[in-house]
């Protein structure tokens, strides 16, 4: 960033600028919530294979979680940076970096919602004929589920977050506004697209609480009663 | 792999450790504003956090705080921080990249804080309470002490956060390790932007374990490590 003009007296807001850029500002907003839910889409398959194993294989647990605990500590600008040049400044870049922010914390929830299973439901099962496959398919991961949904909105919001930094590695999304707006010492953007990063968040976690609160009939009757 | 022998070249190159783009300079730079960062949100979050477990109120703020930090991105709070800063007539590069690193470490500290001494268990407060502790003698000899570790983890939390959000600050003029990420982008120095990520990383990861450590020491002789909870789980930066 060359010299500096930002003024004292730059308006925080330009309604003009909004009003000239709407359909750019919903292009960007439709592909954050693209990125977003790749992402999160990948991460969950991901972690769901790790839980698996995780949850077959105790000893395996404690790696996964330190490995991802690992991931999960490096800051993003710097995962990115790491890929950039193998990957170069691409989709995939962001996506590999945004993917492995998602698999600690889905692993932890989708491994404590599971084991939260009471093992008398599980002995009942199995003393009705459950196979190993069917039990963790109809019975635990039923279960589990509120465990589970509660880690993909974490996920989720976490991810909203870090796809406004992707703009950095050339991407997408609402950070382009925020990175254009700082790049041009122009407020409006910059403030259209944080505001917007915040509401997108916001939106995507009730919604998903909402989820949340459809899959898990019994802690409503609960609630209730 | 022709990449990482040009890294090497570069961390053994004398010129990156000299002057005020140099190595020493810009891990000292990233190092201090994220202490002072840290140090500054932990003295407000933590007494605050504390009195509040302690009187028993506020549930619902010590919600509504953690799902807002969890909601605002690191780089839209560093953003949103510069014109804010401008307009009070700090201008730009530290004030900026501080307000927005306290701003991030608060919700961690006080959360932590707020719950630590709130899951002190009641009949350890009353038992307190019937041996004529005033309240003082309970917040100070039984709340803080049991608390300890995770108090001490929210601000593990944030000062990690806060160490990988300070990387952003290069883009609202401020120095530290982020720069040789983003000037490395903006001159497409793939090497320069490989050594500063792995600056950075290293020293996230170093404040995580310093950190660790410390707990550790602090609280093995006590034998309170068991309580640590599950509060990793701010969003990274």
């Amino acid at each position: 960033m060359p010299q500096r003009a930002f003024l004292a007296t730059e308006p925080l807001i330009r309604w003009g600028w909004i009003w000239d850029h709407l359909e750019e500002i919903r292009t960007q907003t439709v592909e954050h919530f693209i990125l977003t839910g790749i992402a999160v889409g990948i991460g969950f398959a991901i972690a769901m294979g790790l839980s698996i194993v995780a949850l077959r294989f105790r000893r395996t647990y404690g790696p996964v979680t330190w490995v991802t605990g690992v991931l999960y500590t490096i800051p993003s600008l710097a995962l990115f940076a790491f890929l950039v040049p193998y990957t170069g400044l691409s989709t995939l870049t962001a996506e590999i970096g945004l993917v492995s922010y998602t698999l600690l914390i889905l692993v932890r929830n989708i491994v404590a919602g599971i084991d939260g299973v009471s093992p008398a439901v599980r002995e009942a099962a199995v003393g009705m004929g459950y196979g190993r496959a069917r039990l963790f398919l109809e019975i635990e991961l039923p279960l589990a589920l509120p465990v589970i949904v509660a880690g993909l909105r974490i996920a989720t919001v976490t991810v909203v977050g870090l796809v406004t930094v992707t703009s950095i590695i050339g991407q997408g999304g609402l950070g382009l506004f925020i990175l254009d707006g700082l790049r041009r010492d122009f407020y409006t953007p910059l403030i259209v697209g944080s505001v917007l990063s915040v509401a997108l968040a916001v939106v995507i976690d009730v919604a998903l609480a909402g989820l949340e609160w459809l899959l898990s009939p019994w802690s409503r009757a609960r609630t209730a009663g | 792999m022709d990449l990482l022998a040009d890294v090497l070249a570069w961390f053994t190159d004398p010129d990156n450790w000299q002057g005020s783009a140099g190595i020493p300079n810009r891990t000292l730079e990233h190092m201090r504003l994220s202490a002072l960062a840290t140090a500054v949100a932990a003295a407000v979050a933590v007494p605050s956090g504390v009195l509040l477990g302690h009187s028993g109120r506020g549930g619902l703020i010590a919600v509504a705080v953690v799902n807002i930090g969890r909601a605002i991105p690191s780089f839209a709070i560093i953003a949103l921080a510069l014109p804010f800063s401008i307009r009070a007539g700090l201008g730009i590069g530290f004030w900026p990249t501080f307000l927005a690193l306290v701003l991030l470490a608060l919700p961690p500290i006080f959360t932590n804080s707020f719950t630590a001494v709130r899951s002190v268990g009641a009949e350890v407060v009353e038992a307190a309470r019937g041996m004529g502790m005033r309240e003082r003698e309970v917040l100070f000899g039984i709340e803080l002490p049991l608390g300890g570790p995770l108090i001490l983890t929210g601000i593990r939390v944030a000062a990690v956060q806060v160490v990988a959000t300070a990387t952003l600050g290069a883009l609202v003029g401020w120095g530290g390790l982020g720069r040789y990420i983003i000037d490395g982008f903006s001159v497409q120095d793939n090497v320069r932007v490989f050594a500063g990520a792995l600056l950075v990383a290293a020293l996230a990861i170093l404040t995580d374990v310093v950190f660790g450590v410390m707990e550790r020491i602090l609280f093995a002789a006590a034998g309170l490590r068991g309580r640590r909870a599950p509060a990793r789980m701010e969003h990274p930066a």
